[in-house]
């Protein structure tokens, strides 16, 4: 049973990760730098808990805040550089922050035992949820408040004035700066929101795996983040949301059961899918997007 | 009301646009024509903040424009069409106008949150009536990239004057209209200038320029080689050879 219900954390959590990449997309920037942002979540919330021994719900929300400033500070400089440019620049933020905590060694005794971020041994004692005594149950409850939470505000900013302006942002730039809209602060907006988005989900996976270290953090955690909505289409936060239970329950968890054989048919379904619905898991928003996205739109900056 | 004073645009060794003095008054419609590749879309761009001047200024209701960036622009008064029109195509008619809201009284008289996440009575009603001016209100719920080419090109239009801007500039309007469009056109600047917009027209058309437009500045190769009303430029022997060839009878054929 547990098992069932570390996965359906996990699912969650992955969702979080995938929603702070679709605020990004829908104004077209494709970042692959979101691990980084779930990274100094996942840090910053299990130092609050341990070090500063706060509960997790403030600990939760000041990590999202920490993460949230610096996607607001690197939002700056990375949003001036667009499609592939961005992509490189934001790996390239992703790994300083993921070198960074290789680094980090911040221990300190709490409660008899040396506690703390330890480097390369990674960040072991995030045991806020054992010690407080909450059942498997407890956990993924709060785990989908944070979730359903997020999501429903999502879904209501996509309907509102804000999303659509997001949108005509992403699918036009030069439209957009010419009916008024502030293209630089559109963009570090949904960058901000994303890094709030991403600490959170990283706050919660920190205290649900009880232990992190520079290695969950790696660029294949920032593909994922951007694989959910793309999988899932950029027509509503749903779609991420049914990426992230097709790619984490099915493809990842559910083929366990072929041990070593589980990648090589993971890489067949793909290759399949792709062959029989070459445009099926794409809508056609999320197609026009990636063409946008890595510069093939044929659209050109001028009409001169 | 916009003064255009050594403007010059230079990319690499070509000027796209060099040394141009042009000065639009208030409540006119001004026409911008020369031959292809001489310098207009450059000076629309150039106008609006897309671009950045190698040399001169935009002064526009004597507030220098130079290094503004064009939201800011906009929000100034200045807004624009573009010669191959550019909607948001995911997003409905209805939306194409929403994002639009950016004239100052719309911030202005907006709490953040109403104006981000909200839609006042006010904000639907302006929609409602900018529908109305494009002949839209039975197409606000269709994806912009499904309208016809015509409807596209006034949902730009309306879009544009969702700002309530002070100057339009329209960059060939008429560009793959029939007659009867073209006709219809014309009515329609007329009705924006009457409601209180000063037009800037670029256009190829010969038809609608000489018809809707009370004076006129001619490029070519990104100077000016002439200006004054529609006939006076008609007669210039200088325009005649550069633009509308050597044989100057038919001034009529686009």
């Amino acid at each position: 049973m547990s098992y069932y219900l570390g996965l359906v954390q996990l699912i969650g959590i992955h969702t979080l990760l995938g929603l702070s990449a679709y605020v990004l997309m829908l104004t077209g920037q494709l970042s692959l730098g979101q691990a980084g942002f779930f990274a100094i979540g996942a840090y910053s919330a299990g130092i609050l808990t341990v070090i500063f021994e706060l509960p997790i719900f403030p600990a939760l929300l000041v990590a999202a805040v920490i993460a949230a400033f610096f996607a607001f500070v690197v939002g700056f400089p990375a949003l001036r550089v667009k499609g592939l440019m961005l992509v490189v620049a934001t790996i390239a933020f992703g790994e300083s922050v993921r070198l960074f905590f290789f680094n980090l060694s911040w221990r300190v005794p709490r409660g008899g035992i040396e506690v703390g971020p330890d480097s390369t041994n990674g960040f072991r004692e995030i045991r806020y949820f054992v010690a407080n005594g909450w059942s498997a149950w407890e956990i993924t409850i709060f785990v989908w408040v944070f979730v359903i939470l997020i999501m429903a505000v999502l879904w209501w900013m996509d309907r509102s004035r804000a999303g659509a302006v997001l949108r005509a942002v992403g699918e036009d730039e030069l439209a957009a700066q010419s009916v008024g809209i502030n293209l630089t602060a559109v963009k570090v907006a949904a960058m901000t929101a994303g890094g709030f988005i991403a600490g959170i989900g990283g706050g919660l996976y920190a205290h649900t795996a009880t232990y992190v270290d520079h290695l969950t953090f790696t660029v294949l955690l920032a593909t994922f983040a951007i694989s959910y909505p793309i999988l899932g289409g950029l027509t509503s936060v749903f779609g991420t949301l049914i990426a992230v239970i097709f790619i984490q329950g099915i493809l990842v968890e559910g083929l366990r059961f072929l041990g070593d054989w589980r990648n090589i048919v993971f890489g067949l379904l793909i290759i399949v899918a792709m062959n029989v619905k070459p445009f099926g898991l794409f809508d056609a928003r999320t197609t026009r997007f990636l063409k946008r996205a890595v510069g093939l739109g044929g659209r050109g900056k001028s009409d001169a | 009301m916009l003064e255009l004073r050594g403007l010059s645009k230079h990319f690499g060794g070509v000027k796209a646009v060099d040394e141009l003095d042009i000065t639009v008054r208030e409540g006119e419609i001004f026409g911008l024509i020369g031959p292809n590749g001489s310098g207009k879309s450059t000076t629309i761009n150039l106008i609006c903040g897309v671009y950045k001047e190698t040399a001169g200024t935009v002064t526009f209701r004597g507030t220098l424009m130079s290094g503004k960036p064009p939201h800011q622009r906009l929000r100034a008064g200045i807004a624009r069409t573009f010669q191959n029109i550019r909607l948001f195509p995911d997003l409905t008619v209805w939306q194409n106008l929403w994002v639009a809201q950016n004239s100052p009284q719309d911030i202005s008289s907006q709490s953040f949150l109403t104006r981000w996440f909200g839609a006042n009575r006010r904000t639907r009603k302006e929609i409602a009536e900018l529908l109305e001016f494009a002949d839209l209100e039975h197409k606000r719920n269709e994806l912009a990239s499904n309208l016809a080419f015509g409807e596209q090109r006034r949902l730009e239009f309306a879009r544009a004057a969702a700002a309530r801007p002070k100057l339009l500039l329209l960059d060939e309007p008429a560009a793959g209209m029939n007659r009867q469009e073209v006709g219809d056109l014309s009515e329609r600047i007329r009705r924006m200038r009457d409601s209180g917009m000063t037009i800037l027209l670029v256009e190829h058309v010969m038809e609608l320029v000489m018809d809707v437009t009370e004076q006129i500045a001619v490029l070519n190769f990104g100077q000016k080689i002439a200006s004054g009303t529609p006939s006076e430029v008609q007669r210039n022997t200088a325009v005649q050879e550069a633009y509308l060839g050597t044989s100057a009878s038919d001034t009529s054929g686009g």
